[in-house]
């Protein structure tokens, strides 16, 4: 789990060109000043990427903070 | 900073933000250009990419975007567009703006009718757009449709989708055909290559209303900044390759030719052969071919002449086989070619090599990993992408071998007025031509050392040149006993009152050092004195690549009236009893 955010962490910092990005399981949209709807898309991507899985759209379109996106990677990594 | 070619479309997604950012202050020279994207879907994604590919390539875009889902409604009306005044139109269309498709119940007749709507609605849109922006317009085509409701018979039946989109198409082809200044961006092709399943992959549709899947925007950014790079002459010239390995498998000088992979017998040497043709193939775009290798010169000759090699020989402009470093080898090719290394691919197998080569000289060395891949691997990075395309072109090859031969001359003559004389070289030097303006503008957008002021020019905005009365233009084509270098300089001046301001003055270097520009100065002169015109202004712009002219006005005889701290000078000639300085070509004759 730690080692997801740790990668996720480097993504957030990639995506939104900023290195003093932390986050937690509680961090949303609010929380990072250029993380718009546009950037959104971006970033999923990128964590699609960074993963190597693919959300939903119902995943894309449930998550209510980046706690809920690591859950699924997690869940997504068992079944592999 | 990542490769741009090739690229890993992840880590450009990921990391574009400090990419834009590294290349903004990275202190290069860019040429501005004007982009409007028209979408028909978003194009946020897009255009952030497509700025990326811009910058790599030595072009500093500003984009005007349409609303979503605009394309049209500002194409026909909007005032902002038209206040933008882009030196480009992209029009970012795609089959999910296809508004009606045939119904298994129509008949031919109305499924014609049909079609001719769906096109009459994008003729209408580009007839518009060239009517009151005169630009170039890049428009995409059509990619296949996600599902087929007649399954195979899709393609063959009028009532298919994949045939009305085919046919669609064919429209937009014919419309090109006939129009200049109007390219398409092939995405019926790119999609095939990258798999229709994943480009229009519906998430991305109805989610974030894209047509084109986000992971594959890369890859659609590059290739449409191919056609921007190409109409604003960054395309390369030349192809320098590596022969070991490159051209055939095996080590001539190790081997012996008759034993190198060459050949139908066996599947190494057909893959070789196959690579041969698709070099040789280029040579009917104009590039360049040259070797660099290192090898000794008979037995790199002795490879070129192997029975079931495509290349010979004869194929390339030089051959640099010897055991100097490749770096200096293709510095001494750029340099007898009278171009810069940007313009050459350097192409080798061997991953030092490259890396010692792009380490000393900006030129491109994409990698060559294993035969098989060798042909897609130059075909996609898009370095000769052909967006107009000159008569001249075709007999490149020819016109630098035969500066080859008066190279040889010039050592047998002790006079260098002697050996010009020897040319027996004839110029014709006239204004502009309907025939002769796209070489003009192609020749003016390539050229970046005999080139005064750099300015660019799209073939529309030299069009306007060529209607107005306010110009004096002027075209030089230089013969000699060598053959024809077909159109090499280009002069154009402003009129305003009694004086003339020199906009552009530039020629192509392999005409160097042969008294052409005196002659074009003569003919400017006599012109500008027949149209009242008392005095001259020429402006030197100081760029990385232009210092061969800095001082051609002073050497001309004008006199230096001011620099800037940036070094940009403006000298001047007064008409008056100015004597014609051209000895040895005979003009107009």
């Amino acid at each position: 789990m730690e080692e997801i955010y740790k990668r996720l962490n480097e993504v957030f910092r990639d995506v939104f060109d900023d290195d003093s990005i932390e986050v937690s399981g509680d961090t949303t949209a609010d929380d990072i000043e250029d993380w718009d709807s546009l950037n959104h898309i971006t970033l999923i991507d990128a964590v699609e990427s960074e993963f190597g899985v693919r959300f939903t759209m119902g995943e894309v379109s449930g998550m209510k903070n980046v706690g809920e996106m690591t859950e699924i990677i997690k869940e997504r990594g068992k079944k592999l | 900073m990542p490769n741009f070619y090739p690229f890993d479309p992840a880590e450009l997604t990921k990391k574009q933000r400090s990419i834009k950012r590294a290349l903004l202050s990275d202190g290069a020279n860019r040429i501005k250009k004007k982009i409007a994207v028209l979408g028909g879907s978003t194009t946020n994604g897009i255009v952030d990419m497509l700025e990326l590919f811009l910058l790599w390539q030595g072009i500093q875009p500003d984009f005007y975007q349409s609303e979503y889902n605009q394309y049209w409604q500002d194409a026909m009306f909007s005032e902002e567009l038209r206040e933008f005044k882009p030196d480009f139109v992209f029009i970012h269309t795609s089959n999910r703006n296809i508004t009606d498709f045939p119904e298994m119940s129509m008949s031919s007749d109305e499924v014609n009718a049909l079609l001719q709507n769906q096109l009459g609605h994008f003729t209408q849109m580009w007839d518009k757009l060239k009517a009151d922006l005169s630009c170039p317009i890049v428009q995409n085509n059509m990619e296949l449709p996600y599902w087929r409701l007649l399954g195979n018979k899709d393609c063959a039946d009028f009532h298919g989708r994949v045939s009305f989109i085919s046919r669609l198409n064919q429209g937009f082809y014919d419309y090109a055909a006939k129009t200049e200044n109007f390219f398409i961006h092939d995405i019926n092709y790119l999609s095939a290559q990258l798999g229709l399943e994943k480009w229009s992959d519906p998430l991305y549709w109805n989610m974030y209303k894209y047509a084109v899947a986000v992971p594959l925007i890369p890859e659609f950014a590059f290739s449409l900044s191919k056609i921007f790079a190409s109409l604003l002459g960054k395309n390369k010239k030349v192809l320098a390759l590596d022969l070991d390995n490159t051209l055939w498998g095996g080590v001539v000088g190790d081997d012996g030719a008759e034993k190198l992979a060459l050949g139908q017998e066996v599947p190494m040497g057909q893959a070789y052969c196959e690579f041969q043709s698709y070099i040789k193939a280029q040579k009917q775009l104009g590039v360049l071919l040259t070797v660099c290798s290192k090898n000794d010169h008979e037995n790199a000759i002795a490879g070129l002449n192997h029975p079931d090699g495509v290349l010979k020989p004869e194929d390339f402009t030089l051959i640099k086989a010897n055991w100097e470093p490749k770096s200096l080898n293709i510095e001494q090719t750029a340099k007898e070619l009278n171009l810069l290394p940007e313009s050459i691919v350097f192409v080798d197998d061997n991953p030092a090599e490259r890396e010692i080569v792009k380490g000393t000289l900006p030129v491109e060395a994409p990698p060559m990993e294993s035969i098989e891949s060798y042909i897609h691997t130059l075909d996609k990075g898009g370095y000769f992408e052909v967006t107009n395309f000159s008569e001249d072109d075709l007999h490149r090859t020819e016109m630098y071998k035969q500066n080859a031969e008066r190279a040889k001359m010039q050592s047998a003559f002790a006079d260098y007025g002697e050996y010009l004389d020897s040319l027996e070289m004839k110029a014709v030097i006239e204004d502009f031509s309907p025939i002769n303006l796209a070489r003009v503008t192609q020749l003016t957008n390539k050229s970046n050392q005999f080139n005064v002021t750099t300015r660019r020019y799209t073939q529309s905005d030299m069009e306007q040149v060529f209607e107005s009365p306010d110009y004096i233009r002027l075209c030089g084509r230089l013969e000699d006993k060598f053959g024809d270098n077909g159109i090499v300089s280009v002069v154009i001046g402003r009129k305003d009152g009694e004086t003339l301001d020199i906009d552009l003055w530039l020629m192509s270097c392999r005409v160097l050092k042969r008294d052409m520009e005196l002659a074009m100065l003569d003919t400017l002169v006599k012109e500008a004195v027949k149209q009242g015109v008392k005095v001259i202004k020429g402006h030197y712009y100081p760029t990385a690549k232009n210092k061969m002219v800095k001082e051609l006005f002073g050497d001309f005889g004008f006199e230096k009236i001011s620099e800037d701290e940036e070094g940009n000078t403006l000298w001047e000639l007064k008409t008056e009893g100015y004597k014609n300085k051209n000895l040895h070509i005979a003009v107009n004759c």
